[in-house]
C-alpha cells in the first residue's frame, strides 16, 4: 500500500524551530547583544553593510546574529530588506577629499601631504594566536592606552592628483551625468565604468580577491601600485527640496583605493599612468583594492589594450556573476526537487540505452 | 557585364596607423583574385573590411545581391549583412579552429549553414554533409567525429567544406594554406583549385605565398603598409613585376 | 502584515514589472529585461516567478502552487505562504479553482481556462546559453533570428544518440518567431503551452520576464523526419489508474522496487475521488495516513 509523501508543511515549521535552537545554542551561554556584535565583530558588520549595499551598522549587527555569523546569508538578509525601502533621493557625491582619515597610505610616495597614517591596521601584526583573549576578564585592550586620535577633517588631497599636476596620470574628468542604477535598471551590457563600478562594490568580496590576485599573477597583468589607501568617514550631503539647499544628512565610513597602473601607450596615447579604483562602505581594505585592479583590468577597451582572454578582462564574465546573493541562490537552488526533470532524464537514457542494446544485439546476430 | 565585387576607395585606420588605405577594384564573377604581401602590409585588414569583419573608416564595398543588385555592405543593416555571411559569402580563416565548432560533430560542421537557412530534414542534411566530405577527401565514417580528432590538414578541408555547402557566390580566403606542412599544403590547394574550376567559385584569397596565388589566382594585388603598389594578371605581375617591392617579393621567393 | 505592501512589493515595483510583462505579451517569447528585486527567498528559487505573481495578484485572487507537479513540496508551500502571509489571498489545491497558478517544471494536467494565468519560475530564460554563454551575442542571435545553432544542437542529438536527447527545457518557437525556453518542463508538457490561459515566465536572477498569450502557436523544435515526440514513462499511475498523465517513478524498498504516481497531485486526488483506482491506490479517503 503507498500514500503519497504529505508533510512539505509540517517539515517546513520543524526545521524552523530547530533552526531558532542552533541559532541561540547552549542556553547557558549570554546570547549576544547587537552592540556586542557591532563593536567586536565590526569587519564583518563592514562587510555585510558593503556587499549589502546598506549602511545602518545595527540592522547589519542583527543580520550577523540572525544567520548564525554566516555572512552571505547576513548579506541576503540586508538586501531582502533593503529592497523594500522607499528611495527619497540621491546625495551629493561624497567628498573623500575631506574625509577623516582613520588611515591613509601611500605606497608610491614615501611622504605625502597631509602625511600616511598607518591606523588600525592587521599588516604588521604577527599572526599568533593572542591566547590572552581567551582569558575571560579584562585584557590590557579593555583600558585605553592611548587617547583618540584627533581626527579632525583637515583636507586631506589624493596622492593621485600630484601626479595629475605633471600630466603623468590620466586625467578622470568629473561628469553630472546620473549613473545607472542596478538595483533599479536591469543590467545591460555593455556597461559603462560608472555601472561596472557599482557592480564591483556589492561584488562578493572573495570573487573579487580571485580575480584581482589573476590579474597580478599575469591573467592580463596591469601592474597596480596602491596610490592611495583611505579609510575614514565621509559626510553624505544631500538636496532637501523643502529647504531648498542641502545638508548633511549624516556620515558614514569608506575605504577608498585608488592604484596607479603602467601603461605603455596605444597607437594613439603616449605613455601615461592609468588609474583603478575602488570604493567600499565601512572598512574593507582587500575589498577595495580588489574592486580597483578588477576596475583596472575591465577598462582594457577605453585604454585601447588588448584583450587577453583573461577572466578579469570579461565584462560580461565579471559582472553576471560578481553577486554573490544571485550565486549562491542559484548554486544552492540545486537542493530543490528536481524529480520531473531527472525523471524526464530517466525516462530519455532508458529509451536510448534499449535502442542502442538492440542495435548492439543485431550487429552481433549479423556478425554471426 | 555587372561586377560580383565593386571596391571603392576603401580606407581602414588604427589609430595613427594606416590599416589599409584607398584600395579599390572589381571582381567579375567566376574570377580570383589574390592579394599579397608581407605580414602588415594591410592585407588581413582589408579583407576583413571586405567580408566585414572590420568596420572600413572610408569607401564603399558594393556587392552584387541576388535581390536588389549591387548594394553597399558596408551602410546595409547588420541583420542583411549576416545572412550575406551565411548564405552569398564563405569565409576560410587561416586557422581552422577560427571557422570550425570544435565541439560539433564534422557532419554538425558542414550541416550548420544548411540548416541556418531552414533546412529541417535530418536525413537530407546528413546526407549533403556526407557527400561535402566526400568532396574534400574526408572519408564519409568520419561523419561524426569532431574536428579535434581531425589532423591540421582535415581540419582545413573541413572547414571549406563547411563553407562551401551552401554555394557561396563569393568565398573570402585568409591564407587558407598558413601553417600546414609543406605536402598537406600542395594537396590542400590542389583541391582549393579543382573546387574553384568545378563550381565556378569567385574568391577573393590573402597570402604571403607567392605558390597560393601562381596556382589559384587570375588577377593579383601586391600591397604595402597598407597600399596597392600593383595590380594586374597573375602571370604577368609575377614574372614582369614593375613595383621595385613586387620585384623585391618576387625574387625573394622560389619560382613555382 | 502592515510592515509590507499588498504581495510584498511596493507599487512602484509592481508597475515596472506589468510594463515588462505586457511588452513580453505583445512580443510572445522576447524576453524582457525588468528589474529583478532582491525577494525574501533565494534566487533559483523561484523569485522571477514570485515578482510575476506578486505582479499580477490582486485581492479576489486564488491562488495556486505547485513545484514538480504537487502543491505539498517544501518549495511550493513556502511559496503560497508566503503570498499567504503578504497577500492574505485565498489559496488552493485545486487547479480549477485557481486564478493565478505558479509552477515550477509542470503544467498541471487539467487544461486551463480563459481566466487563469499559469506563472512560470524559470533558472535559465535564454534558450541559446548552453550553446553560446554570452548575451550580448545571444540577443543578437535573437534579433537576427539566427536559431541554426539550435539545430546544430538537435543535429547532434541524434548523430549520437538516435534521438533528440532533451528531456525537458525542450526548445520551441514562438508564433513562429521567438526560440524559447519553456522552463524546464517535462517534454511530455510541451504541446500543452498553446491554451487559453496567459502563460507568464519570470527569472529572477536573469532579470528577464516573457510571455504567451492565449492561443499562441507553439511548435517545439525538431526536423521533419525525426519528429518532435512528448513522451513519459510507459505505464499507469499506481493510485488513479491514469495513463494519459506525466508520473513520477517512486523508489518503494530497499531492493529498488519501483511503481509510478502521478506528478500532478491535484489531478490524481481528482481522479481517485471521481473512483478511478490503481493497482496500488485505495478509494478515495481511505488514506492509510
Amino acid at each position: 500500500m503507498y500514500v503519497a509523501v504529505k508533510g512539505g508543511e509540517k517539515a517546513i515549521d520543524a526545521a524552523h524551530d530547530w533552526l531558532a535552537d542552533v541559532r541561540r545554542g547552549d542556553p547557558a551561554v549570554a546570547e549576544l547583544s547587537l552592540a556586542q556584535i557591532r563593536e567586536q565583530m565590526s569587519l564583518a558588520v563592514d562587510r555585510v553593510m558593503s556587499e549589502g549595499s546598506l549602511f545602518d551598522l545595527d540592522l547589519a549587527a542583527l543580520a550577523i546574529k540572525q544567520s548564525r555569523g554566516d555572512l552571505i546569508e547576513a548579506i541576503f538578509l540586508i538586501r531582502a530588506y533593503r529592497t523594500t525601502l522607499p528611495r527619497f533621493g540621491a546625495s551629493h557625491p561624497v567628498e573623500t577629499d575631506s574625509m577623516q582619515c582613520q588611515r591613509r597610505i601611500s605606497a608610491t610616495f614615501k611622504d605625502v601631504p597631509g602625511g600616511q597614517i598607518l591606523g588600525p591596521t592587521f599588516d604588521y601584526t604577527h599572526r599568533l594566536l593572542d591566547f590572552k583573549l581567551a582569558a575571560e576578564g579584562l585584557t590590557p585592550a579593555d583600558t585605553p592606552t592611548q587617547d583618540t586620535p584627533d581626527l579632525a577633517a583637515e583636507r586631506k588631497p589624493h596622492v593621485m592628483d600630484f601626479l595629475n599636476k605633471d600630466g603623468l596620470i590620466e586625467t578622470a574628468e568629473a561628469t553630472n551625468d546620473t549613473p545607472p542604477d542596478l538595483t533599479r535598471e536591469p543590467l545591460e551590457l555593455p556597461a559603462n565604468r560608472a555601472l561596472r563600478l557599482q557592480n564591483l562594490t556589492r561584488a562578493d568580496e572573495g570573487f573579487l580577491l580571485g580575480l584581482a590576485y589573476s590579474t597580478q599573477r599575469g591573467y592580463a597583468r596591469n601592474h597596480a601600485f596602491v596610490g592611495e589607501l583611505r579609510i575614514g568617514k565621509v559626510a553624505i550631503e544631500m538636496d532637501i527640496p523643502e529647504l531648498g539647499f542641502s545638508i548633511e544628512i549624516g556620515e558614514m565610513t569608506v575605504t577608498e583605493c585608488e592604484t596607479v597602473n603602467q601603461f605603455k601607450g596605444s597607437k594613439s596615447e603616449p605613455p601615461q599612468f592609468t588609474r583603478g579604483y575602488g570604493l567600499v562602505f565601512g572598512q574593507c581594505e582587500r575589498k577595495a583594492i580588489s574592486m580597483a585592479l578588477v576596475d583596472r583590468a575591465l577598462r582594457w577597451k577605453e585604454l585601447g589594450e588588448d584583450f587577453a582572454g583573461a577572466p578579469a578582462q570579461d565584462e560580461e564574465f565579471v559582472l553576471s556573476h560578481s553577486d554573490n546573493i544571485q550565486a549562491t541562490g542559484f548554486l544552492e537552488h540545486i537542493k530543490l526537487p528536481h524529480y520531473v526533470d531527472f525523471q524526464s532524464e530517466l525516462e530519455l537514457i532508458r529509451s536510448i540505452r534499449t535502442a542502442a542494446t538492440a542495435a548492439l544485439a543485431e550487429t552481433k546476430i549479423a556478425a554471426e | 557585364m555587372t561586377p560580383l565585387l565593386d571596391v571603392q576607395n576603401l580606407s581602414k585606420n588604427y589609430g595613427q596607423r594606416i590599416g589599409c588605405k584607398d584600395v579599390s577594384f572589381d571582381l567579375y564573377p567566376g574570377e580570383v583574385m589574390g592579394i599579397v604581401g608581407e605580414s602588415g602590409s594591410g592585407k588581413s585588414t582589408l579583407l576583413n573590411c571586405l567580408a566585414g569583419h572590420l568596420e572600413p573608416d572610408h569607401g564603399k564595398v558594393l556587392f552584387d545581391t541576388k535581390t536588389d543588385g549591387l548594394k553597399d555592405t558596408v551602410t546595409m543593416s547588420e541583420p542583411e549583412r549576416r545572412m550575406l555571411g551565411r548564405t552569398d559569402w564563405a569565409f576560410v580563416h587561416q586557422h581552422a579552429r577560427d571557422g570550425l565548432r570544435m565541439g560539433v560533430s564534422a557532419g554538425g560542421n558542414v550541416g550548420e549553414r544548411l540548416m541556418a537557412v531552414g533546412a529541417r530534414h535530418y536525413g537530407n542534411i546528413r546526407a549533403q554533409a556526407a557527400d561535402w566530405l566526400g568532396r574534400v577527401e574526408i572519408r564519409e565514417d568520419r561523419i561524426d567525429d569532431r574536428p579535434t580528432a581531425f589532423s591540421g590538414g582535415m581540419q582545413q578541408r573541413l572547414q571549406i567544406a563547411r563553407n562551401l555547402v551552401t554555394g557561396p557566390r563569393l568565398v573570402f580566403m585568409d591564407e587558407p594554406t598558413g601553417g600546414l606542412d609543406v605536402s598537406v599544403q600542395a594537396r590542400l590547394l590542389d583541391m582549393i583549385r579543382e573546387l574553384v574550376r568545378d563550381l565556378e567559385l569567385s574568391a577573393i584569397i590573402v597570402t604571403h605565398d607567392l605558390a597560393v596565388v601562381r596556382l589559384l589566382a587570375d588577377r593579383l594585388m601586391v600591397m604595402k603598409d597598407g597600399h596597392v603598389v600593383e595590380t594586374g594578371l597573375t602571370d604577368q605581375v609575377l614574372d614582369d613585376p614593375q613595383h621595385s617591392y613586387s620585384q623585391l617579393l618576387v625574387s625573394s621567393v622560389l619560382q613555382v | 502584515m502592515s510592515d509590507y505592501n499588498f504581495a510584498y512589493l511596493d507599487e512602484q515595483t509592481k508597475r515596472m514589472i506589468r510594463r515588462a510583462i505586457l511588452k513580453g505579451l505583445a512580443i510572445p517569447g522576447y524576453q524582457v529585461p525588468f528589474a529583478s528585486r532582491e525577494m525574501p527567498m533565494p534566487y533559483g528559487w523561484g523569485t522571477g516567478g514570485v515578482q510575476v505573481t506578486a505582479a499580477c495578484l490582486t485581492p479576489d485572487d486564488t491562488l495556486k502552487v505547485i513545484d514538480q507537479g504537487a502543491d505539498d513540496t517544501t518549495n511550493a508551500v513556502s511559496i503560497r505562504r508566503f503570498f499567504e502571509k503578504t497577500a492574505a489571498i485565498n489559496v488552493t489545491q485545486a487547479t480549477s479553482d485557481a486564478t493565478v497558478i505558479q509552477t515550477r517544471h509542470r503544467i498541471p494536467e487539467e487544461p486551463l481556462n480563459e481566466d487563469q494565468i499559469l506563472v512560470y519560475q524559470v533558472p535559465i530564460p535564454e534558450p541559446l546559453r548552453f550553446l553560446e554563454p554570452r548575451e550580448t551575442e545571444t540577443r543578437k542571435m535573437h534579433a537576427l533570428e539566427e536559431y541554426g545553432l539550435m539545430h546544430v544542437k538537435l543535429f547532434e542529438d541524434i548523430s549520437q544518440h538516435g534521438q533528440i536527447a532533451t528531456a525537458y527545457a525542450y526548445p520551441v518557437k514562438v508564433e513562429g518567431r521567438y526560440v524559447m525556453d519553456p522552463s524546464p518542463i517535462p517534454r511530455f508538457d510541451n504541446p500543452k503551452m498553446e491554451m487559453a490561459a496567459i502563460q507568464l515566465f519570470g527569472a529572477g536572477r536573469e532579470q528577464r520576464i516573457y510571455a504567451i498569450p492565449p492561443y499562441t502557436q507553439v511548435v517545439s523544435l525538431d526536423f521533419d523526419d525525426y519528429p518532435f515526440e512528448a513522451s513519459k514513462a510507459e505505464g499507469a499511475c499506481a493510485l488513479c489508474a491514469a495513463d494519459h498523465t506525466y508520473l513520477d517513478e517512486v523508489i518503494v524498498d530497499d531492493d529498488g522496487g519501483r511503481m509510478f504516481v502521478c506528478s500532478d497531485t491535484d489531478y490524481c486526488e481528482s481522479r481517485r475521488q471521481a473512483g478511478h483506482i490503481g493497482e496500488q491506490g485505495t478509494p478515495y479517503g481511505k488514506d492509510a495516513a
